[in-house]
């Protein structure tokens, strides 16, 4: 699960390795606080409920929960980081799923069509958003508010005469109710989860290696080996414990498959392109931007449209989930997917905020859902404690932010 | 037995890697005008800030006796309950409020919970003549120039009962005529016993106007001159800032070979839709190979308007005549399209749109250019690294590393990345505008050895400049503007700021 490169070049070198770990932590405090709040709710929601939590069902179906959101949540990061928002995602979400449901079972188009088509319909409904926002100058809360309610009337149009509308496409259900094949059982365990496993976390070491070398190439600064190995045998466990834990129900989940998917190529999309810099870079001052020669318009027409596509597989895989798209499908999507960006750190600023927080903070308001489901807490409450959660996250970030700036 | 109104004692204040002050000691006298100098990054706006409560209380060591007491402030309102008002260089005005609103905003005239507004402007009236501005308090503070806006926010301070007057930079943003103006007020106010204390790089004004100048160098007090024991010249303020002296300000070019035409104007005019006028009027100009060209004139005037409409016009002037790329006729629509022909454009406002100030150093540098560090759309990090470090070290940026935030940089270095950001495009022609604004002269000097540095490479430089003694010591031909046209051209050897000032007013 853990995408995290690390950048830690300015970390002092010198002093004892404990020193040095806790240089490293306060430098990356927010990032790290992150994963320490995830651990400390999953440790605490373990211990609630006798190990339940943890328990290979529930960590599987609370990230399969977790699923359209947490890909809404991805391309609502972009979309903050240029100090623009979008509400249209929630019910465009639920719209496309009904279309696709609409092509599936009443026009009996199969499912590698109807997916590009979904995607596509996404991107152009986010550049419509685009046109609004950058080539009308419309600030992009009215825009999306607006789409919002078109999307909500559109959702409502297409299920007016059928109510729900049942999907009965084995392969289309799969996608969120199916796994990858396990070929055969170790001891009851999947073993295309663990070769899955495996090879994710011998790519990590490897990459982590590579960059390790590069820098020392460069004769630049890295951390010492013994923390480097220490980080490399502590991210490799966690990729292991999480493997281990999805091996003993089904295994790996679609729904899993392609939210890594998103978030990996989003992740090296915003990190490691030219393009992706170029987003900061709006999103950092679009005024130094524009004179550095970065088409700002071009930019906010890319993160619009990358917004709808991901609103469109959002739809898809929610409609997947249930088998069946039905009338208030996307209803208050949008507001998770922004809590999510937020708690992962994501600064309405502009500018600032990571694709991985995003997820982790996507996961982070899950288990608390599931968590305190397993518990039995009403629902009142549940609401409450995730306000509560989205508002200390945010205290915690700009408290941070003062003390270094 | 001395009056001071105001003692710092063994002020320390460190930020995060960089100590910013160490051991300052500051003294003022009440009534007296003390002028605060010193490099970019010597500390003083830091320990002006120290002093008004920005940094509050516990975040520095040392102590503060003002007015006969040990003060704790921790926050601005503070400071202010006891009398001591900084006005900024950036300007902290309302521009859509009337005057009257400004003056008193935060500070309103209040009967029984709810604001009279009548008593507001009768009040207002009577600050703006103690600044002798004559202006309806009515008017909006964005219809008034930069000197007449820098009165009401004197105004505003004589409301609130200042004792300490702090001015960061209060010319910066000022033609001559203003200048002159507000130096005369601040006399006028100190005859009426308020104490004021200004930070400036002006040298000149520093000697017309201050009783005493307390020189900062890296953090640290290097001494307090005294203008009655005739201590306050300009060779002995910036000995003592630059703890060197500087020969002359402007280094010297030897190489005068000049080439052809690399960029030309004819007939260039440049409507602004929304302002409903021309900002440059009928400009014909050219730039020769390894020329520096300076462009003079006054604020207001239409050159940073001008540069703008050159420069991919942003602000989407419509525009009218012909523009020559080594001989080539050209349009750009965009930044990125004159950017590709080999024309960069350093801002007059690096903090503003010039730079990203949450970003790092290396971020900035190729921010313009990425494409060079990047093979295929994927950036190579460690290139990247490598080629930041290279202009950090050329262009003697000081900072831990070229990961350091930008915005934790001086004015100084800040300028210096961007020039570092531009110098990585490799542009033909740079347009520098206000290329030394709110920079020390240690900075200055490197700047213009850059600038030296660059023609010699085969570069054309702009320089758009409201100093005259950078105009004439920088450039080798000199256009003057006012009121968007161009007013005259003179060569070097016949321009002298008379001249310039002359032409700048027609």
């Amino acid at each position: 699960m853990n995408l995290q490169v690390n950048d830690s070049r300015t970390v002092a070198r010198g002093g004892g390795f404990f020193q040095e770990m806790l240089s490293l932590l306060k430098v990356n405090v927010r990032e790290y606080g992150m994963y320490i709040a995830l651990f400390v709710i999953m440790l605490i929601f373990s211990i609630l409920t006798d190990g339940l939590f943890m328990s290979s069902r529930n960590i599987s179906n609370l990230l399969d929960a977790t699923g359209y959101i947490a890909v809404l949540a991805v391309g609502m990061t972009l979309v903050i980081v240029i100090r623009h928002i979008d509400l249209s995602v929630g019910y465009a979400a639920g719209f496309m799923g009904a279309i696709a449901a609409i092509l599936l079972s009443q026009f009996g188009l199969p499912v590698y069509l109807t997916i590009p088509i979904i995607l596509l319909i996404g991107i152009i409904a986010g550049l419509i958003n685009g046109f609004l926002v950058a080539s009308v100058g419309i600030p992009a809360f009215v825009a999306t508010l607006a789409g919002m309610l078109i999307f909500r009337g559109a959702l409502l149009r297409v299920t007016e005469k059928t109510g729900t509308i049942n999907v009965r496409d084995d392969w289309f259900n799969a996608i969120g109710n199916g796994y990858v094949p396990a070929i055969t059982q170790v001891g009851g365990l999947s073993l295309s989860a663990l070769v899955i496993g495996a090879v994710a976390i011998i790519l990590y070491i490897l990459s982590e290696i590579r960059n390790r070398r590069n820098k020392i190439k460069y004769n630049f600064e890295v951390v010492s080996g013994s923390i480097f190995v220490l980080k490399l045998v502590f991210v490799s466990a966690i990729i292991a414990y999480i493997t281990w834990i999805l091996a003993g129900y089904n295994g790996i989940s679609w729904t899993v498959v392609i939210m890594l998917l998103v978030v990996i190529a989003y992740h090296f999309l915003t990190t490691k392109t030219v393009l992706g810099r170029h987003i900061y870079a709006v999103g950092s001052n679009p005024e130094a931007a524009h004179l550095s020669g970065i088409n700002v318009k071009k930019i906010t027409y890319v993160v619009f449209g990358s917004m709808g596509m991901l609103s469109a597989l959002s739809g898809i895989l929610f409609t997947s989930r249930l088998q069946s798209a039905s009338p208030t499908a996307g209803t208050l999507f949008e507001l998770d997917a922004i809590a999510a960006a937020y708690v992962g750190g994501v600064s309405a600023a502009g500018g600032v905020g990571k694709v991985t927080g995003s997820i982790i903070g996507a996961i982070v308001m899950a288990s608390l859902s599931s968590g305190m489901n397993l518990l039995g807490v009403g629902i009142s409450y549940q609401y409450m404690i995730r306000g509560g959660v989205l508002a200390l996250a945010v205290i915690f970030d700009v408290m941070t932010r003062k003390k270094r700036g | 037995m001395d009056d001071y109104i105001l003692e710092m004692r063994n002020i320390s204040k460190t930020f995060p890697g960089v100590k910013a002050l160490t051991d300052v000691s500051f003294k003022v006298r009440r009534g007296e005008i003390h002028c605060l100098v010193g490099e970019n990054g010597a500390g003083k706006s830091t320990l002006m800030k120290v002093l008004s409560g920005v940094y509050p209380y516990g975040t520095y060591t040392g102590d503060i006796i003002f007015d006969g007491k040990e003060q704790r402030f921790t926050s601005i309102s503070d400071s202010v309950k006891a009398g001591i008002v900084i006005i900024y260089q950036e300007l902290a005005l309302f521009p859509d409020l009337s005057v009257y609103e400004n003056i008193y905003a935060g500070n309103e005239v209040q009967r029984s919970g709810l604001v009279d507004w009548n008593e507001t402007i009768v009040r207002a009236g009577r600050m703006l003549k103690k600044v002798k501005l004559d202006v309806n308090p009515e008017t909006l503070v964005k219809d008034l120039g930069v000197g007449k806006q820098q009165l009401v926010e004197i105004a505003k301070a004589l409301s609130k009962d200042v004792k300490l007057l702090i001015l960061d930079e209060p010319t910066a943003a000022l033609n001559e005529n203003d200048s002159e103006n507000l130096l005369q007020l601040l006399r006028e106010l100190k005859q009426q016993g308020i104490t004021c204390i200004m930070i400036s790089h002006k040298l000149k004004e520093v000697m017309a106007i201050a009783d005493k100048a307390t020189v900062l160098r890296d953090g640290r007090t290097i001494c307090t001159l005294d203008a009655a024991k005739g201590e306050i010249t300009e060779n002995v303020i910036i000995k003592h800032m630059v703890g060197r002296e500087i020969e002359d300000i402007y280094p010297k070019r030897t190489n005068k070979n000049f080439g052809e035409k690399v960029f030309e104007l004819r007939n260039w005019t440049a409507y602004d839709p929304q302002a409903g006028r021309n900002v440059a009027t009928d400009v014909n100009l050219h730039v020769r190979k390894g020329e520096i060209v300076g462009i003079a004139g006054l604020m207001g005037s239409g050159r940073t308007e001008l540069a703008l409409s050159i420069f991919g016009n942003p602000k989407g002037y419509r525009l009218q005549g012909e523009m020559l790329v080594e001989g080539k006729p050209k349009t750009f629509r965009h930044p990125s399209e004159a950017i590709r022909e080999g024309i960069a454009y350093v801002t007059e406002d690096r903090k503003g749109n010039g730079l990203f100030l949450i970003q790092d150093i290396k971020w900035n540098i190729t921010a313009a250019n990425l494409w060079k560090v990047a093979g295929g759309g994927w950036i190579n990090e460690n290139e990247e690294i490598r080629v930041s470090d290279y202009y950090k070290k050329a262009l003697n940026i000081k900072a831990p590393s070229v990961e350091q935030l930008v915005g934790n940089l001086s004015g100084g270095n800040q300028q210096k990345v961007s020039l570092g950001k531009w110098m990585f495009v490799g542009p033909k022609l740079l347009i520098l505008d206000e290329p030394t604004r709110g920079i020390d002269v240690g900075a200055k000097y490197e700047i213009y050895t850059i600038m030296n540095e660059l023609i010699s490479q085969g570069m054309s430089i702009i320089m758009i400049s409201s100093e005259l003694g950078e105009v004439l010591g920088m450039s080798d031909r000199v256009y003057v503007m006012a009121e968007g046209r161009i007013t005259g051209e003179l060569a070097i050897e016949e321009a002298d700021q008379e001249k310039i000032m002359q032409f700048a007013t027609l």
